[in-house]
């Protein structure tokens, strides 16, 4: 049988993983990703919830499993031409390959925290991302994180709201923000911390231990209402408000720093792939899967397939065994194609 | 008979089967978008009436569910109908309208 060449777009935990188990089933998996490294957001994290996990061991184990995989760094894909079963794909770096599948995992972007305007990201200093907390707990680098003593977070930021037209929920930020809760606190023994939140939507192993955690040991408190607005005092302060909805009360309290949980985007581009694949976008821009159950990892374009969180918002389990589960599907497709294949030759 | 000094007190369960939801049906077929409410809590944390007053569109909503007119229609009255509820609210509400509609539809039936 002849190599069959599959194009893997995106080197994130989705595409390396399912390189790795490509390359396992004897096929030929080829990465191309348009960051000069591997790893996507995985690689700007530091530990991962629910039991703050290394990032980086991660990072390092999925790098170990793609070595001696064909790795196209800096690249993007210029064109697509499909003929029959073979795709010739046309890269940035002006080659072309010849493709028998494709497979987007392309991720997604975290959500622009300047676009919610009211809480000031970009206008005030000590307003900050999930991101750049992540970053601050890697380097201990950021000068807005200055001994804080009250410490704010705010969930669902560009998620579950019409207002920026996405109305999904990014299934991580709940977690993500007690497990960075629990880390600063950590950092800043003395300091307060509260977790403002619509619905703690502690669903996977182990969050709910999270939580529990989270108020047991250290001390966050949670409180059951969406920041409206944010403001700066004379001193330099935040001012936010928002209603305590258990007690029906509006309230506001001044925090020395906030952190916006941004939830997740389609991530940018990726609308110039679909339009080469021909490829649907589902009502809230991520790209289409032909079945929620049965497949997943399918699209409506036979030989097209798709990984992890460029279909919905997926936590890194769940990434990582779409991963698998696509290898598999992409193996059997292309038998079937072999067969068919071979039954004209003869 | 010897009075002990005690006495049964009053059940402060809502009794959800001596509640008439007619008037609330009506208003929710007149303003469908009450049903996507997720009680967030944006709407009364930007209220300019309610850092005075206990006003709370979204604690309206949910006495005119329970059966709890009177008290609503009291909170209704103390609101200025300046809409920034409508700016803020994440399901993208027509509170302001709603709001409009309830004074309607309950006051028309008290002067009936």
């Amino acid at each position: 049988m002849k190599e069959r060449n599959i194009l893997i777009i995106g080197g994130g935990p989705a595409g390396m993983e399912t390189a790795h188990q490509l390359k396992q089933l004897g096929l030929h998996p080829i990465i191309i990703e348009r960051n000069d490294k591997l790893g996507g957001h995985l690689a700007q994290w530091d530990r991962l919830f629910p039991s703050s996990d290394d990032a980086e061991e991660l990072l390092e184990k999925l790098k170990e499993q793609v070595e001696g995989i064909e790795v196209k760094l800096n690249t993007r894909v210029v064109n697509i031409e499909r003929q029959g079963q073979t795709f010739h794909v046309t890269l940035s770096n002006n080659k072309t390959l010849d493709i028998d599948a494709i497979i987007l995992c392309t991720g997604f972007d975290l959500f622009k925290a300047e676009k919610k305007q009211e809480y000031g990201y970009g206008i005030y200093n000590n307003v900050i991302t999930n991101a750049e907390l992540e970053k601050y707990f890697k380097t201990h680098q950021d000068e807005r994180i200055n001994d804080p003593k009250r410490i704010g977070f705010v969930h669902c930021v560009g998620s579950r709201d019409v207002k920026v037209n996405n109305t999904y929920c990014s299934k991580v930020c709940c977690a993500t923000a007690l497990k960075q809760a629990c880390e600063i606190k950590d950092e800043f023994p003395e300091a307060d911390v509260y977790c403002f939140y619509m619905d703690l939507r502690m669903f996977g192993k182990g969050y709910e231990d999270l939580y529990l955690k989270a108020q047991k040991d250290f001390d966050i408190k949670c409180v059951r209402g969406r920041v409206c607005e944010v403001s700066e005092n004379m001193e330099g302060k935040l001012v936010i408000k928002a209603e305590d909805t258990l007690l029906g009360t509006p309230m506001k309290m001044t925090l020395d720093l906030l952190v916006l949980m941004c939830g997740m985007e389609k991530a940018d581009g990726v609308e110039r792939l679909q339009a080469m694949l021909n490829l649907n976008s589902s009502s809230d821009g991520f790209i289409e899967n032909s079945n929620p159950f049965t497949e997943m990892n399918c699209t409506k374009e036979k030989g097209v397939f798709v990984v992890g969180s460029c279909t919905s918002p997926k936590t890194l389990p769940d990434t990582l065994s779409e991963a698998r589960s696509a290898a598999m599907e992409v193996f059997n497709y292309l038998n079937d194609n072999g067969q068919q294949t071979t039954d004209n030759s003869l | 008979m010897i009075d002990f000094g005690f006495s049964i007190s009053k059940s402060s369960h809502i009794n959800m089967d001596n509640v008439d939801l007619k008037l609330f049906n009506r208003l929710e077929s007149l303003n469908p978008d009450i049903k996507t409410c997720m009680s967030c809590g944006l709407c009364t944390a930007t209220c300019t009436a309610g850092n005075f007053t206990d006003v709370s569109f979204r604690q309206i909503i949910l006495m005119l569910q329970r059966g709890k007119e009177k008290e609503a229609l009291q909170k209704v009255k103390k609101c200025m109908m300046c809409g920034k509820c409508m700016l803020v609210c994440s399901r993208g509400i027509n509170t302001r309208n709603i709001l409009l509609s309830i004074t309607r539809i309950y006051n028309e039936e008290q002067s009936l």
